[in-house]
């Protein structure tokens, strides 16, 4: 990249933080304006993404040093495959999310917009950098203002929520930075690039400390991916939070998978020596554990909100799972279902609010005039006659087709692209030479969570889709439908290209497990010869 | 100093843990502040303890031996900023919580029945 395309690498930060700063000082009343400026914003954001991924899908992996310092001095922002996608993803999410926002969301609380736009810059840096202690205030850049936008729209409900959101939120980032200064002191560096090539050359003595920090950061990241034992607050809080900003929240624990992937790739692959494949096992049943309890918690969940928490559980697990059983084959399988599945479990959150809507109120009157005794069914078996012929409202039809859609996305049924992930995962698990016990069990587990989300699904669209209410349903607004449909249009696509997707994915796999390029883009020009390899004031130890 | 500097991490980890396990909010904040202060102690420790040792070097050409490592005490600059904006963010919720719930708990409910 040369002249000003070389600063685009920076454009996905800077972009919604200039934004976000331009709508602090426009006045709350001038709603207009702000929602044009942020989707403005957001819609720039995907065509940026977008060019990023083309050109690095050109000539590899591409760095950004900031001020132009020599690295490792210099933050690093790399702009690789995997990085490049989950931005392309993150903004299509924000995209939408705002999208729906501006229908009526952004109005039940100040500042939706400007905490909107500054979640998307942290989850932007999170993606870009090639910095540990840039990333640790990327995260906390995104988790201030999730902390914001979960409180939107206020109630008690959300602010207990919040609370306990918060808590979890600030331990794990205190373990983040344990994690950081343990790798520092070990390595002597905070750049990833130059990281992965300095863990092969650490002592045996030090290793365990490396691996200690590294297992510190882990459990930081794992806290945000949710998963179990560290995940009890992952479904309370996402049906707490507003559609919109649930809907965008399916990217967060995709955060935390996607450092995982990163750094047990970059710190802990085929060339780190005594470190290889360091906490993979760990992974793999922490990641079937999360898988069981998220089956149970869909198929316990009485309220479509805490079905979404829980798949969203079982997808960091498939996904924790399968890095750690590794494999370049799975894990292009995994990154497709990564995408397939938030875009998925986006659709869902969006699609929720509209579908309770009409719910709603007959639930209440349900749960006070529940029929007892025989005699209260006469009017119900009377009623059943004048439904005969009754004509579909517009508004159940789209909603319906919809949710059909979104549930078989979820389930993973033929032939949409849930099921071309899913199929891949099952694929590249069998295609192992040996097929060990844990293998089968997660291969039994991916299909009983299709099982369960389908049971789920089919319950709630009977209870809330088809059971005929008493007025005629509530007014869909076109704001609300077009980004739900703009979401399943993605996955649509995802499915007919699902060919080229699957070649990109399986090049970014095949990246990920020779980070050569990544090392010489991102890393010291200079190669380090071994005797200074160490901690920069070794000698000085006591 | 070495004792002194581990020890004292130690303890506050120790407090600020048993704190952070309290029922009530403001233990609890209090717990998260006693860590924080530990884990700014352990990331200037990550830096090794060096006494007299300026982390600047001046112009012209110096021993880099001689002083000390500066990037630790500029992280943990970031991360002092950051939890104490995550702290006061805290505190706001925590009386927005007490206000609404009547109860300064954890769970907005109080466990005996």
């Amino acid at each position: 990249m040369t002249g000003w395309l070389a600063h685009l690498i920076i454009l996905p930060i800077l972009l919604p933080l200039v934004a976000s700063a331009m709508m602090l000082s426009l006045d709350e009343r001038r709603r207009a304006t702000k929602r044009a400026l942020s989707l403005g914003a957001a819609a720039l954001l995907i065509a940026v993404a977008a060019v990023l991924l083309w050109f690095v899908r050109e000539s590899g992996p591409q760095a950004y040093r900031l001020g132009d310092w020599p690295s490792p001095f210099a933050i690093t922002l790399v702009a690789d495959r995997l990085s490049t996608m989950m931005l392309l993803l993150t903004s299509i999410l924000g995209f939408t999310s705002l999208f729906y926002a501006s229908a009526r969301w952004d109005r039940s609380g100040p500042r939706f917009h400007a905490l909107f736009l500054l979640l998307l810059m942290g989850i932007n840096g999170a993606f870009l950098t090639g910095d540990i202690f840039n990333l640790f205030v990327f995260f906390e850049v995104l988790l201030a203002a999730s902390y914001g936008l979960i409180l939107h729209g206020a109630g008690t409900e959300r602010t207990s929520a919040s609370l306990h959101y918060i808590t979890i939120n600030i331990a794990a980032s205190l373990l983040f930075l344990t994690g950081v200064a343990l790798i520092y002191s070990v390595t002597g560096t905070l750049n990833m690039a130059d990281l992965a090539t300095r863990v092969s050359l650490t002592d045996s003595e030090d290793l365990a400390l490396l691996e200690s920090g590294a297992a510190i950061l882990g459990v930081a990241f794992l806290v945000k991916a949710g998963i179990w034992p560290l995940c009890f607050w992952l479904p309370r809080t996402y049906a707490a939070a507003s559609p919109p900003v649930a809907a965008v929240f399916a990217i967060m624990t995709k955060v935390g998978i996607y450092v995982i992937l990163r750094l047990s790739f970059l710190l802990f692959g085929k060339d780190s020596g005594g470190a290889a494949g360091f906490a993979n096992e760990v992974l793999l049943f922490a990641g079937l554990a999360t898988m069981g309890f998220g089956i149970l918690g869909i198929l316990a969940a009485r309220q479509l909100t805490r079905v979404a928490g829980h798949y969203v559980l079982v997808s960091s697990g498939i996904l924790l799972a399968a890095i750690g059983i590794g494999g370049e084959a799975l894990t292009a399988a995994l990154l497709f279902y990564l995408v397939s599945s938030t875009l998925a479990v986006s659709a869902l959150y969006l699609i929720i609010e509209p579908v309770e809507r009409n719910a709603d109120e007959e639930d209440i009157i349900d749960g006070i005039a529940e029929p007892v005794f025989d005699d209260e069914y006469v009017g119900a078996i009377e009623e059943e006659e004048s439904e005969v012929g009754i004509v579909i409202p517009g508004t159940i039809a789209i909603l319906g087709g919809g949710f059909i859609f979104c549930a078989l996305l979820l389930a993973g049924l033929p032939p949409l692209s849930g099921f071309i992930a899913k199929f891949a995962l099952i694929d590249a698990l069998f295609s192992h030479v040996v097929i060990a016990p844990a293998h089968w069990i997660m291969i039994a587990l991916i299909i009983l969570s299709g099982l369960a989300t389908m049971i789920a699904m089919t319950r709630a669209g009977i209870d809330r889709l088809w059971t005929p209410g008493e007025e005629s349903p509530s007014r869909l607004s076109v704001i609300e439908v077009t980004p739900i449909g703009l979401l399943l249009g993605v996955c649509l696509l995802l499915m007919i290209a699902a060919g080229p997707v699957m070649d990109f994915m399986q090049a970014t796999a095949a990246a990920l497990y020779d980070p050569g390029g990544y090392i010489e883009a991102a890393g010291p020009a200079v190669s380090i010869p071994p005797e200074s390899a160490s901690p920069p004031i070794a000698g000085y130890r006591p | 100093m070495e004792i002194v500097l581990s020890l004292a991490i130690g303890v506050l980890t120790a407090s600020g843990l048993w704190l952070l396990f309290r029922p009530r909010t403001f233990q609890v904040i209090l717990g998260l502040s006693l860590l924080s202060y530990a884990v700014n102690l352990f990331i200037i420790a990550a830096g090794r303890l060096r006494t007299d040792a300026p982390p600047i070097v001046g112009k012209g050409p110096a021993d880099p031996a001689a002083y000390a490592d500066p990037l630790p005490q500029a992280l943990v600059l970031t991360a002092i900023v950051i939890s104490f904006a995550t702290t006061a963010l805290l505190v706001v919720v925590l009386m927005a919580s007490r206000g609404l719930t009547g109860t300064d708990h954890v769970d907005g409910e109080d466990g005996e029945p």
